[in-house]
């Protein structure tokens, strides 16, 4: 089956992609950049951070570029001063929901949340933090959860899931008190589908997974081979 | 069953019902309390004096009433009792066919009753809810042979269309254009939906037409199966519903053994089984994306949309979703034709909608009225007005994601156009009336609260904007706020609105939003700090 190729403008730009691809995908490979905190290539879209929401001339609804196909003729704007006041609110909020204090973060310096801040030129937090009394579970012998570091991107949960195949991560509770938890709210220390791979640290944007005994500058988080693991299982299943 | 065998039963039932000469009807709703005792002091009277061949007692749906129940009705005369209790029987009984009970009489001529237009709660209140031959007698499944025996499937999609029904779940799409979708998808197994987790709170519509006419939902959704194609079909129905959940249990296995449900219905090739999902309490559920989540068994939180459920829903296959009382208005679309329904109602908003009255009015209770009818008449001539002579203030509909509407609209003819220019939504149809003893700053706290507390969590502005709204209007309702937190309150609330990913976070801040708009001096009179020149004019 060939795919029906659709082309658009981005910006202005005019490209083209397949039919199946999303927003996101055309814009990466033109190198239009979107910001975007839940979605990982390899991983199933979420859409639920909405930093990738962008313009589509002829709807005032913004659409997240991650999971909005490209249709024929479409004219997306990525970046605007409307938008980019969204996406800097959108960090904030995510600033003030937990304890993101980054002096101390293993993460400093390597962090998709801190990077993005810089990029959007946020230099303080308009809302009332909420600084929430939160564990942390270093019950694991090798990796630790700060849940003060989480960002509720479920990174961890889709990667776990659906390429290592275990879904020792989860959800729990809802709204401001969702949490993530480990079989069934169990310390990670004491998980029994847990393989311990390490894939849900690599993929995590904050410090929220890290590795134990690693300094800042040796907690790189490994993200690249993702794509590849995913190609060869396909490969596989072939 | 066929044809024939349907008008046999009707008319046997309504041959054994024409026997009595009096019948008493007990409002048996969840809200009207000692109502199983009523019946059966009235039984044992009927006993007591001899007249078990003449006076039947039945329960009943619910009668609209409800500020008023247990609510007692008495045919052929039409009398209405009102707050019976169980002592009340005797004299009931004695009063049967002589002069009513003057101390318990509640006019028939009243406002409430005389100014509503009754379709889809027409039997409700009449019929015995756990019967199916009342239903029958009342010309019940009948649609159901029309549209199987008679119609093709395209024609009753046409119908739909031609009626101009919109959903009465909320959002107002067109129910006949849904359908159309749904028949055209492809997919090899395509699925029913009936969305009964109403979660507003304040609103009870859904639950009193599942509690009052179980079969007519049921018929509905026989007749909606066969146009688009599906054989399989889910009630989401919330646990907290149980006489509900027992009443379409009950509904769904008489139909079954009728040969109205199963394998051949009527005789034709169509199979439809029904099965009944209960979800627990979330209110997020009420999204469609959200609900097929649940019923696959998963936590229910949305998916992005679209593929909309029309085209990929329940399991990956085409799925039609629809509210209970838009599948309840079905039967009636096509057993009087579409030209009936769309001669109901506005240009744009067609038929009758069911409203649950709630808050500082003196009728509360369940109500349908056609569209296009003003808020004043709804509060006012029906609603009876607001008790203890206090003022009229706003009225909020749509639930907790509503926007509350000032006395100054109350001529605002309700359709779901007028009530989207004010700022607020049509919703399922709660309506809850404040009077001037409330603040509205309280209010919305209370609906942001809910929204905040429902919030699935996984988009951003919902999860944390919501609580962020939260926190400011607790500084407002501490009189701790600042002209500074009412900037942050609106900026938060566009984010919200228009970045959120699914209905809840979408119109979350409507109550706040529609509130700052009519409602603004109540904020500012609890802002401390003194007005900056420059702050004030940037708003």
């Amino acid at each position: 089956m060939t795919a029906q190729i659709l082309t658009l403008t981005i910006n202005g730009i005019p490209v083209s992609g397949l039919a199946h691809e999303t927003i996101l995908q055309v814009a990466r490979e033109n190198d239009i950049p979107i910001p975007t905190l839940c979605y990982l290539e390899g991983l199933s879209p979420l859409g639920g951070c909405r930093l990738c929401m962008v313009e589509i001339a002829g709807s005032t609804k913004l659409q997240p570029a991650c999971v909005t196909r490209i249709q024929e003729g479409m004219e997306v704007t990525t970046e605007n001063e409307r938008l980019l006041n969204y996406r800097r609110k959108i960090v904030e909020l995510l600033f003030s929901e937990r304890n993101h204090i980054c002096a101390v973060c293993v993460s400093n310096g390597h962090c998709e949340l801190q990077d993005l801040a810089r990029e959007l030129g946020i230099d303080h937090i308009d809302f009332p933090c909420r600084y929430p009394a939160l564990p942390v579970d270093a019950s694991h012998s090798r990796f630790v959860l700060d849940h003060n570091r989480c960002i509720l991107c479920t990174r961890c949960v889709r990667v776990c899931g659906e390429i290592e195949g275990a879904h020792t991560w989860d959800v729990k509770n809802r709204g401001i008190h969702s949490l993530i938890v480990s079989d069934y709210d169990t310390p990670w220390g004491d998980s029994e589908t847990c393989t311990g791979c390490g894939k849900c640290v690599h993929v995590c944007p904050t410090g929220a997974l890290s590795e134990k005994g690693k300094s800042v500058s040796e907690m790189l988080k490994k993200r690249p081979a993702l794509p590849y693991l995913v190609a060869n299982r396909t490969m596989e299943r072939r | 069953m066929h044809r024939e065998e349907l008008i046999r039963q009707a008319e046997e039932r309504q041959q054994f019902l024409d026997g009595f000469t009096h019948h008493i009807l007990v409002c048996a709703g969840l809200g009207c309390l000692h109502n199983e005792e009523i019946i059966k002091t009235l039984r044992q009277e009927i006993t007591a004096k001899g007249l078990e061949q003449h006076v039947l007692v039945r329960k009943v749906g619910c009668m609209g009433l409800c500020a008023l129940g247990p609510i007692v009705l008495i045919l052929p005369e039409e009398i209405y009792y009102q707050t019976v209790t169980p002592q009340d029987a005797p004299e009931i009984i004695t009063a049967l066919g002589k002069k009513p009970v003057q101390r318990l009489l509640l006019p028939s001529t009243l406002p409430f009753f005389t100014k509503q237009q009754k379709n889809v709660l027409a039997l409700s209140g009449r019929i015995d809810p756990e019967s199916m031959g009342d239903y029958l007698a009342a010309g019940g499944y009948t649609a159901v042979f029309k549209a199987i025996t008679e119609m093709r499937p395209p024609e009753i999609i046409r119908a739909v269309q031609e009626s101009g029904l919109r959903g009465r779940g909320g959002a107002g799409y067109p129910t006949g254009l849904k359908w159309a979708t749904v028949a055209k998808a492809m997919g090899e197994v395509k699925y029913l939906i009936c969305n009964a987790d109403e979660g507003d709170p304040g609103a009870f519509m859904d639950r009193s037409i599942l509690e009052s006419t179980p079969h007519a939902v049921l018929e509905g959704m026989i007749i909606a199966a066969y146009a688009v194609g599906a054989n399989t079909g889910f009630i989401y129905v919330r646990a907290e519903y149980p006489l509900a959940v027992k009443r379409l249990k009950l509904a769904i296995r008489e139909a079954e053994k009728n040969n109205l449900l199963g394998h051949a219905i009527c005789g034709s090739s169509f199979d439809l089984n029904i099965k009944i999902r209960l979800g627990a309490g979330a209110f997020v559920c009420g999204e469609e994306t959200a609900l097929i989540e649940s019923v696959e068994g998963r936590r229910g939180i949305p998916r992005p949309r679209p593929p909309y459920p029309a085209e990929k829903g329940l399991w990956g296959g085409p799925t039609l979703i629809n509210n209970v009382e838009t599948y309840a208005n079905i039967p009636l679309i096509i057993e009087r034709g579409p030209a009936w329904f769309a001669a109901q109602g506005t240009e744009k908003s067609k038929g009758t909608k069911v409203f649950a009255l709630t808050g500082k009015i003196t009728h509360t209770g369940l109500i349908e009225v056609p569209m296009g009818m003003t808020l004043r008449e709804i509060v006012f001539d029906i609603g009876g007005g607001i008790p203890d002579d206090h003022a009229f203030k706003a009225i909020q509909t749509g639930g907790p994601s509503g926007g509350c509407i000032p006395a100054e609209f109350l001529d605002t003819p309700v359709s779901y156009e007028s009530l989207s220019a004010l700022g607020s939504i049509m919703g399922s149809g709660g309506m809850i009336v404040i009077d001037d003893t409330s603040n509205m700053v309280d209010i919305v706290k209370y609906f942001i609260e809910f929204c905040m507390g429902e919030s699935c969590g996984k988009c951003t502005p919902c999860r944390v904007g919501t609580a962020q709204i939260h926190t400011l209007l607790q500084k407002f309702c501490d009189h701790r706020a600042t002209h500074n937190d009412l900037v942050a309150l609106e900026t938060l609330c566009d984010l919200v609105k228009n970045t959120s990913l699914c209905g809840l976070g979408q119109s979350a801040p409507n109550p706040v939003m529609s509130t700052l708009k009519y409602f603004r001096q109540e904020y500012l009179d609890r802002i401390t700090d003194p007005i900056h020149p420059r702050q004030e004019g940037n708003q």
